[in-house]
């Protein structure tokens, strides 16, 4: 089967990608296949494929959507530039 | 349910020990990890590899791990992001250069190919930095960085595929002492295992897994904070530390340029929350030292643990009053670049009792007879 949808447009990561991730590693986790593979690490943080790499997780691994860990939220919350945090005092 | 090694953590020193003990033959060992691969310390690290230490011992420790950082990704299989970029450190002032000359001759001596650049050198290699106030720098090419998640899970990938049993999700709780020998340990899903030994690899809980094992070692957890940038244009090979800032930078595979500060007031504890203040103290700093930064984006920012020891140097081997066990922890931010070899120690000692490394510095012993120790400075 070829899967080669873009899941994280800001990373070109492939729905193959991912799913050969998960089962070669054994990842049962959205942060392994975020910090492993790059999936969700772009600029947008996997605001736009969180919810899909999830829904492969789920069906890589039998879990239920529900029952697989969230990433951990990182500051800030959207990309923002050195110099706005040299401003604050 | 009965295994001849148990080791306690899966970071990537854990993960390499449980590889090294396979390579040395052994099947029946695991690996428990309170969550998965990476997910503590070795995950939130710089990534940086290096060779240039404050005593030979050490100098040669990392220079055995730098050759075999050199072809891990052949013997694991796995692309780990290994790139010898170099290490560059900073020297301000006039007492800073002449302790990086008395070092440099020392590292030289113990093999470590790294010298001095004048600051019309570091101008020339390095437009970007701003350099009022250097005096000089301490650069050694060989030096280096890798991606932390992947030398870690290559690590873990190749122990599995030797044999080893890797239990994810799965944190001590407990473990059985009788005399001087440790019985078996239990697990948070309840079960218990025996075990022939165990390796204490435990990385920020170091010492909490110590005190299962009814015994004492001194080392505590700090909070250490880091970010990362959006991608940019490669512009940097070396990692940039200035002790005087207290920072350190580098740009990664992808692009990105990931930097920390070691905030010298930080308690111990075990607290791995990001906060505003470094982002704000990380900010003057990077700019001060590289003036185009400041309108670069940060994408993330996150926190990981040092394990320190008294003297920022990692404690490895046994404890005098007991027999099957081992330790590897302490490593106080530089467990990823001396994992490789500090590895083969615990592989040695465990499988044959003796190993060629003089790892003697580096024993519990140093702390325990009340002698005085030399604390290692080169620490951000």
């Amino acid at each position: 089967m070829d899967n080669s949808n873009i899941i994280c447009r800001c990373e070109d990561i492939t729905e193959d990608e991912i799913r050969q991730a998960i089962r070669e590693n054994g990842f049962t986790t959205i942060d392994e296949v975020r910090k492993n593979i790059r999936a969700g690490m772009g600029m947008c943080q996997g605001r736009t494929c969180q919810a899909l790499v999830r829904r492969i997780l789920s069906e890589e691994t039998g879990k239920k959507p529900e029952e697989i860990l969230p990433p951990k939220n990182r500051q800030p919350s959207k990309p923002t530039e050195i110099s706005v945090f040299l401003e604050e005092k | 349910m009965k295994y001849d090694v148990a080791i306690i953590g899966g970071g990537v020193i854990g993960s390499a020990i449980a590889y090294n003990l396979t390579k040395q033959g052994m099947k029946n060992i695991a690996v428990f990890e309170k969550s998965y691969i990476a997910s503590g310390a070795t995950g939130r690290c710089g990534g940086g590899i290096r060779q240039q230490w404050a005593s030979p011992e050490n100098c040669k420790l990392a220079i055995r791990s730098v050759k075999l950082f050199e072809s891990l990704d052949d013997e694991l299989d796995y692309k780990t992001e290994y790139y010898q970029g170099g290490y560059l450190l900073l020297a301000y002032g006039d007492d800073e250069m002449h302790q990086f000359d008395k070092n440099v001759k020392m590292q030289r001596n113990a093999g470590v190919p790294v010298r001095i650049l004048n600051t019309s050198e570091i101008k020339s290699m390095y437009p970007f930095l701003n350099l009022d106030g250097v005096s000089c720098g301490a650069y050694c090419p060989t030096d280096g960085h890798a991606n932390p998640m992947l030398v870690n899970q290559a690590y873990a990938n190749a122990a599995r595929r030797n044999g080893a049993k890797i239990h994810l999700f799965t944190e001590v709780k407990s473990i059985k002492r009788d005399g001087n020998r440790l019985i078996s340990l239990k697990t948070s899903d309840g079960q218990e295992y025996e075990t022939g030994c165990i390796i204490n690899a435990a990385g920020g809980f170091s010492s909490e897994i110590a005190e299962m094992a009814g015994i004492s070692v001194p080392t505590r957890s700090q909070r250490h904070e880091a970010l990362i940038t959006e991608p940019l244009e490669h512009f940097m090979d070396p990692l940039i530390i200035s002790f005087h800032h207290h920072i350190y930078f580098r740009q990664t595979m992808h692009g990105s340029v990931l930097m920390g500060y070691g905030d010298a007031n930080e308690p111990y504890s075990h607290n791995v929350e990001s906060s505003i203040e470094f982002l704000k103290t990380m900010s003057r700093q990077i700019t001060s030292l590289v003036p185009g930064m400041k309108k670069v984006k940060i994408v993330r920012q996150w926190a990981g643990s040092y394990n320190m020891t008294p003297d920022a140097q990692p404690i490895i081997g046994k404890m005098p009053e007991l027999e099957n066990y081992y330790q590897a922890i302490g490593f106080s931010g530089h467990g990823l670049m001396l994992a490789p070899a500090v590895a083969e120690i615990i592989a040695d000692l465990v499988t044959n009792g003796k190993t060629d490394y003089d790892y003697s510095g580096l024993t519990i012993e140093r702390f325990l007879s009340g002698k005085d120790f030399s604390t290692e400075k080169a620490v951000v």
